[in-house]
């Protein structure tokens, strides 16, 4: 199809996302302005945890984001590790910090949700324990790619890596699981529990828009993001002399 | 199909035979799993009771730590020399060429720590039953330890800060077996069935061994081009 | 037969050379030239299939190296900078794995060995042999099974002129038979045989 593989070219991309960017950044501002004013004075507070539970409204999603690109970043990887396509493993590449931004986020939201109810700041339930360890697959990637010279085979390594990574977690997900219900008692596991499919509408509306804006500001920021990266990449061609000299 | 089985058993028997040349390669790494295994008593407290509690996921972190240490083993002296690339360039598929180099390595790493660990599970005052669950386990995965690790290692070829990087992207990736592994030990000691946890450990190590090596070659392939 | 057409190889965001094109038949044997760093064992290297082209088509017999993989493999013999052997094992103990390794048991490890006068060390761990006698060790391989392609980077260097004669003279066989060579060397290329072509690298 002749769209698809004209936008496969960095030139073209590169166009093409920076018209689309101001559009994305508008959009995700205003949904992460409707989403937040729901989550903090629109939903109902919950009637164990009072005003704290309005944290899942950020946590939630980033946790939701934090698996979500790593398995962007891991398809993208694949992509170019088969086909060859530079725009994909600039994807994979940019992808990596935002996906682990958002797996901290998910860790310190928390962290912050947790200190109310369990008295610390710390607690090693299912899904804290699950993303500390996407975490660490996160920051193998970005310590790989990092610690390889040559781009070419920076991006090959870490594609695999996010493969074999992709494959495992899963795996890592049932076994963290498994070991917490062994482990831990029931009441902290209800953090869990929050967002299982007996959800009142009140509360789902806010999720949902929060879960669409965070998505939002992914694609904007991976756009961003890759356009500065295909700058740098292709800064011996012609075309790039020309978008940096019309500045 | 001669050609196959030939070239295998040469690559085995090469490996077998460098490690046994090399005895301090292979040693070292156990003489670590032993001190580290010490150093718990010495760090925690020397009852028997807390030990007993500690002992399982102790053992199974100092057998990955160890494991961990000796992965240079595999691919490094192959890659400075110039074997690896010959071992590329070989007639047969470079994933089959692999599975005969990481045998070789869990012989000379992995199975030496299911063998000494029984002494240091009677330190650390391990009920009898509980070792043999724990001899049990670790046979089921160290092989894996070394099949996760050669991917690590072929990934991180000729990278300056080598061992630290291969651990860093490993050891999440380690994370099932050791909570299987120490679980099953666990079990044991406390009176309950291992079978599922025994189960779970050898489908791990039937789904490693099938598409690891598979991995293994590619990285392989990535990092000498 | 080797075909090229259009090749271009590049390390990291440097392109080496680009529009290389030449076809290599039996019996010819190609010394490909340049300054150090102009991409010599690059273009070795991906001829072997070990290194990727940035562009271009490698084609052996018809078909691309990519598609044949092993069947590719098992018709050439590179010897790199690198030696390719084991300092802790002998010198017939790593001639021997290359047998095995190629598939050729029937091959005479020591007796090669001794043709490359190095029948008195051949008992010795090779990290205790000289610089000669280990790139004699390296080249050793190719005489342990025949390949039709053989893949040489700079062959010659470090060599007594004994051997230096002996290897041209062993060239000079292996093309007769309608073998092929591409090699890399400093120096002029004195090999017996009518059929030499040149490349400049950095032309």
């Amino acid at each position: 199809m002749p769209i698809n593989y004209k936008y496969a070219a960095p030139k073209n991309f590169y166009a093409l996302a920076g018209t689309l960017t101001p559009w994305l950044a508008a959009a995700t501002v205003l949904l992460l302005a409707a989403g937040l004013y729901m989550a903090l004075f629109v939903a109902p507070p919950d009637y164990q945890q009072g005003e704290s539970v309005r944290i899942m409204y950020v946590h939630v999603p980033s946790a939701w984001m934090s698996m979500f690109v790593y398995v962007i970043m891991a398809g993208a990887g694949a992509i170019g590790l088969v086909w060859n396509i530079k725009l994909a493993e600039v994807l994979a590449a940019v992808s990596a910090p935002i996906g682990a931004s958002f797996t901290l986020l998910a860790l310190v939201t928390g962290s912050l949700w947790g200190k109310p109810m369990w008295g610390a700041w710390w607690a090693w339930d299912a899904r804290l324990t699950s993303e500390l360890i996407l975490l660490f697959l996160y920051i193998g990637f970005m310590a790989l790619q990092a610690a390889i010279d040559d781009p070419r085979r920076a991006a090959r390594a870490s594609a695999l890596l996010a493969l074999v990574g992709v494959v495992n977690i899963p795996v890592i997900h049932f076994s963290v699981q498994w070991w917490n219900t062994l482990h831990q008692p029931a009441s902290i596991s209800s953090i869990a529990k929050v967002g299982t499919p007996a959800i009142d509408p009140s509360m789902l509306w806010p999720l949902l828009i929060m879960a669409v804006a965070f998505k939002l500001y992914y694609v904007t920021v991976a756009l961003m993001r890759m356009r500065a990266e295909i700058l740098e990449r292709e800064r011996n061609t012609a075309w790039v002399a020309e978008v940096l000299s019309a500045r | 199909m001669a050609g196959l089985a030939d070239s295998l058993s040469h690559v085995l028997a090469r490996d077998l035979l460098l490690a046994a040349r090399k005895p301090a390669d292979v040693i070292t790494p156990l003489v670590f799993f032993a001190i580290v295994a010490s150093l718990f008593p010495l760090g925690v407290s020397p009852e028997p009771a807390v030990l007993r509690g500690l002992a399982p996921g102790v053992l199974w972190v100092a057998a990955l730590l160890a494991t961990m240490l000796s992965l240079g083993r595999l691919f490094d002296a192959d890659h400075a020399d110039g074997t690896l690339e010959q071992l590329a360039l070989a007639p047969q598929p470079l994933t089959l060429l692999v599975y005969p180099k990481i045998l070789a390595h869990w012989l000379t790493s992995g199975l030496p720590l299911v063998l000494l660990s029984p002494l240091l599970a009677i330190q650390l005052h391990l009920p009898t039953g509980a070792i043999a669950t724990l001899v049990l386990a670790l046979l089921l995965g160290t092989p894996v330890l070394s099949l996760l690790g050669a991917v690590g290692a072929a990934l991180t070829l000729g990278l300056r800060g080598g061992g630290v990087l291969v651990s860093l992207l490993v050891l999440p990736l380690y994370t099932p077996v050791l909570i299987f592994g120490a679980g099953a030990v666990t079990a044991s000691a406390a009176g309950q069935g291992t079978e599922a946890y025994l189960s779970l450990l050898g489908a791990f190590l039937v789904l490693a061994a099938g598409f690891l090596p598979w991995a293994t070659a590619a990285a392989l392939r990535i990092s000498l081009d | 037969m080797l075909d090229i057409a259009d090749l271009s190889c590049a390390r990291g965001d440097r392109t080496l050379f680009r529009g290389l094109s030449f076809q290599l038949g039996a019996g010819e044997l190609m010394h490909i030239q340049g300054a150090n760093g102009s991409g010599k064992t690059t273009l070795l290297r991906t001829l072997t299939g070990l290194s990727h082209a940035a562009h271009g088509r490698i084609l052996w017999d018809g078909r691309p190296i990519g598609e044949l993989a092993e069947a590719y493999r098992a018709e050439l013999c590179y010897v790199g900078h690198a030696n390719g052997m084991h300092g802790d094992l002998s010198a017939v103990e790593n001639l021997r794995f290359q047998a095995g390794l190629s598939g050729a048991p029937d091959s005479d490890p020591a007796a090669i060995l001794a043709e490359l006068g190095l029948k008195r060390v051949i008992h010795l761990p090779a990290k205790l042999l000289s610089q000669g006698q280990k790139r004699r060790l390296a080249l050793a391989r190719l005489f342990v099974a025949p390949r039709r392609l053989w893949i040489l980077d700079e062959p010659f260097t470090a060599l007594d002129i004994r051997t230096s004669g002996f290897m041209a003279e062993r060239v000079a066989l292996h093309l007769a038979g309608g073998g092929m060579v591409i090699l890399t060397s400093h120096q002029e290329v004195t090999v017996a045989t009518p059929k030499i072509m040149t490349l400049q690298l950095d032309a």
